[in-house]
């Protein structure tokens, strides 16, 4: 099967609505396709991979640590808007540090999170092949 | 690419998200409530230039369903949903700011 | 050209259903194979066959089931409605339905359950992969 540029955008905060749930659902099933999957958060899509979220009293499920699993699936270009990220008063202090671990390089772990400018984005967008928006 | 925006400027981000996104060669398909964005007014600067460089699409079924084919900006070109699949097959990669 | 379409919402509250039809049937016009339309969050509501619209009003489902049969080149437009996002809003074909014990079905024949590696499967096979949404 050939190997496509699969880009995830991801511009909606979690919980009130599903979409964020249901993307992460998508990217988890991708993975086994072996494409080349990147995942971009900008607009309110930054609050999925925020820190420190906690469901209990809204009865519904947490599902942030999931995104941890990412780096085990071999999605590891997770694209973050720092206009988003500073619009909304976050940094990436405020993230959730999400990593892989690199089998080029001895297994060490490294940070799947980059910051990237628009100028970043613009050119990552136009290197896609396939955009699947949520 | 085409960039395809469904929501009005007025309601959502999603025509400034955009317009942070593209390249020199992106155009943008305004349909839906979209359209909303390329009738003349207070936002109408946010697209004059792509405009103007013949770059910017809105659905005319979208248009008229809203009434408002008298108030289309300058140099907003008009495409029906047969026009819409032309821009698909000829802009490659689609990206829609749903 | 080979298109496949992604459906994120339900018929009549949001346009995308409606959109994404007027688009397929242009496509087919011109010529265009579509390879799969994509049913996913509340886009699964697009295959209940026990949608009863007002006799005035366009009847979404239908016209999605009569697009099933009749395809560009004969062959037949792909109604897919993701599974996971199909059980969890009440929408069982009867194998889903006797699986889970429930002594009914809501999916329209036209119209047929799988998982969502056929969305990316949809993306790897297609030249264009549109999104429609809300």
């Amino acid at each position: 099967m050939s190997t496509k540029k699969f880009i995830y955008l991801n511009r909606k905060a979690p919980y009130g609505t599903v979409y964020a749930l249901e993307s992460l659902e998508v990217v988890l099933i991708a993975a086994a396709f072996e494409q080349d999957v990147s995942l971009a958060f900008i607009d309110d899509g930054v609050y999925q991979i925020i820190k420190g979220q906690n469901t209990d009293g809204i009865g519904m499920k947490n599902f942030s640590k999931t995104y941890h699993a990412l780096g085990d699936y071999d999605v590891n270009k997770i694209y973050v808007s720092a206009e988003s990220l500073e619009e909304r008063g976050l940094s990436v202090d405020d993230l959730m540090p999400l990593t892989y671990e690199d089998e080029d390089d001895d297994w060490a772990e490294k940070t799947s999170i980059k910051i990237i400018s628009n100028v970043q984005l613009t050119k990552i967008m136009s290197e896609q092949d396939v955009c699947l928006s949520f | 690419m085409l960039h395809i925006v469904n929501k009005s400027s007025f309601e959502r981000n999603s025509l400034k998200s955009c317009l942070n996104t593209i390249d020199d060669t992106s155009i943008i398909l305004l349909i839906e409530d979209g359209v909303i964005s390329a009738a003349n007014n207070v936002n109408s600067y946010m697209l004059a230039d792509l405009a103007a460089d013949s770059r910017v699409f809105a659905l005319q079924e979208d248009i008229d369903a809203r009434g408002i084919s008298s108030k289309v900006a300058d140099n907003i070109k008009l495409v029906d949903y047969a026009g819409f699949v032309d821009l698909v097959v000829e802009q490659g990669t689609a990206v829609s700011w749903v | 050209m080979k298109i496949s379409i992604q459906i994120n919402e339900g018929p009549y509250q949001h346009q995308a259903s409606d959109s994404a039809y007027q688009f397929t049937k242009a496509a087919i016009a011109k010529g265009h194979e579509i390879f799969r339309v994509f049913f996913y969050h509340d886009g699964v509501d697009n295959a209940s066959r026990f949608t009863v619209p007002p006799q005035d009003d366009r009847h979404i489902v239908n016209k999605w089931a009569e697009l099933g049969i009749k395809n560009a080149d004969g062959s037949d437009v792909e109604l897919v409605v993701c599974v996971a996002a199909a059980l969890r809003r009440g929408m069982l074909d009867e194998s889903e339905a006797s699986k889970n014990g429930i002594d009914g079905n809501n999916i329209h024949p036209a119209f047929r359950i799988s998982g969502l590696g056929q969305l990316i499967e949809a993306g790897i096979q297609s030249d264009r992969l549109v999104v429609f949404g809300d």
